[in-house]
């Protein structure tokens, strides 16, 4: 029982970093995207009235990428964005770890149903 | 307004927004929609995505901390996220085929109750109660270090709880938003959990369940980059901030003040939705 909690506190402690490593790269690659994206329309006119939705390349995470390396800002903030998204899901993918290192069966179980739903998510919904 | 002009308003009004949100600990998050939409013009379908991204922000920033404090447990966390993000993606679609006027209207009614449940004052804590079997069986009870040592709890209802946590899923996907208030309300009021561990361990959750809903409304194409940047950065910012001046220094003014404009923008929220104006 004591090395469980032990075992529990050191999970959290690298959990902690993990989400703090994945919010700071996210917010410096944002920023990044930014720089780029404000140099080259910061003078353009600024309008959210009316909802036309993204272009296809900024929904999906191939055209997102395709976007960035071609060093467009908006593609840059979508890949941040991406990064952001991608941290609670690298938090539940390290819990399952963490549960298997445990031994903890039905917590594997349970953390496998969550990353399910949040892949379908990403993924599946694209196809919808 | 040029997109420099815009960016750096939004900025600032999404640092307020994180600042005043971090340190009455409401969350920045319930006020973005109203501000984008309200003072900003913007289109509520790019203001939920942008929310919903700063939320993701906020949350992971500040379970970083909180979860290395020993108050958060992730046992309860990880099973009550299956009912969060399946609520997450059914109120991400359901979204969709919803109108703007009608989101409009349940975000204003979201917001008088969430400025109501900040009022009202919390029941005393059942303490000492037996352990629940099925909460047994699920491995929930936990303890956490209080004032006098280790302090044990049992976990109650948890069907009850589960089945609220959905719905705060469901809501947190239809409205971008985090529905820490009513998370809270499932574990502190139906489930007994004490009440800093349900604050943090909703706080490690909200992450989790925003990310299920923010991989639909990517593939929709209501998550703007041009938007989403200043709100995201400035309410990173802003919580950041006052984590850091976090002095006990008259929060009990700042959490009426606070309560209050929340309630104004609930009622024009609802007064724009109903017209349907918004």
């Amino acid at each position: 029982m004591i090395e469980r909690a032990w075992t529990d506190q050191k999970i959290e402690n690298i959990l902690g970093n993990l989400l703090r490593a994945g919010v700071g790269l996210s917010a410096f690659v944002v920023f990044c995207g930014a720089v780029v994206y404000l140099t080259h329309h910061g003078h353009s006119t600024a309008d959210y009235r009316v909802f036309q939705g993204e272009p296809s390349d900024l929904r999906s995470v191939p055209g997102i990428v395709r976007d960035a390396l071609k060093i467009e800002g908006r593609g840059i903030i979508q890949l941040g964005l991406l990064f952001l998204i991608a941290t609670p899901v690298a938090r539940v993918i390290f819990s399952i770890w963490g549960f298997a290192a445990e031994h903890d069966r039905m917590y594997v179980v349970f953390t496998v149903i969550v990353l399910a739903i949040l892949l379908f998510s990403l993924i599946g919904s694209t196809q919808m | 307004m040029n997109i420099l002009e815009f960016t750096a308003l939004v900025f600032a009004g999404s640092l307020v927004a994180g600042l005043v949100g971090s340190l009455t600990g409401l969350g920045g998050g319930v006020v973005l929609v109203p501000l984008l939409t309200l003072f900003f013009k913007v289109d509520i379908r790019y203001a939920i995505g942008a929310s919903l991204v700063s939320v993701i922000a906020t949350s992971s920033g500040a379970a970083a901390a909180y979860v290395k404090e020993g108050f958060s447990n992730i046992r309860i966390g990880m099973f009550l996220e299956i009912a969060t993000t399946l609520g997450a993606l059914v109120g991400a679609i359901i979204a969709v085929w919803v109108s703007t006027s009608a989101i409009a209207t349940i975000f204003g009614l979201v917001l008088l109750v969430s400025a109501f449940l900040s009022r009202k004052p919390r029941s005393p804590a059942e303490r000492n109660t037996p352990p629940d079997p099925l909460a047994t069986r699920l491995r929930l009870n936990g303890s956490f270090p209080d004032l006098e040592g280790v302090r044990n709890y049992n976990v109650q209802r948890v069907p009850a709880g589960f089945g609220i946590m959905f719905g705060a899923g469901a809501l947190s996907g239809l409205l971008g938003i985090g529905s820490g208030a009513m998370k809270v309300l499932a574990m502190d009021q139906a489930m007994k959990i004490p009440f800093k561990v349900s604050t943090t361990t909703s706080n490690f959750m909200i992450g989790v369940t925003a990310a299920a809903s923010a991989g639909v409304y990517l593939s929709r194409g209501y998550i703007d980059p041009g938007l989403s940047m200043p709100v995201m950065l400035g309410v990173l910012a802003g919580s950041l901030v006052g984590t850091c001046i976090l002095v006990k220094a008259e929060t009990k003014l700042l959490r009426l003040v606070f309560s209050a404009v929340i309630v104004l923008l609930g009622i024009e929220m609802l007064y724009k939705g109903l017209a349907g104006r918004l």
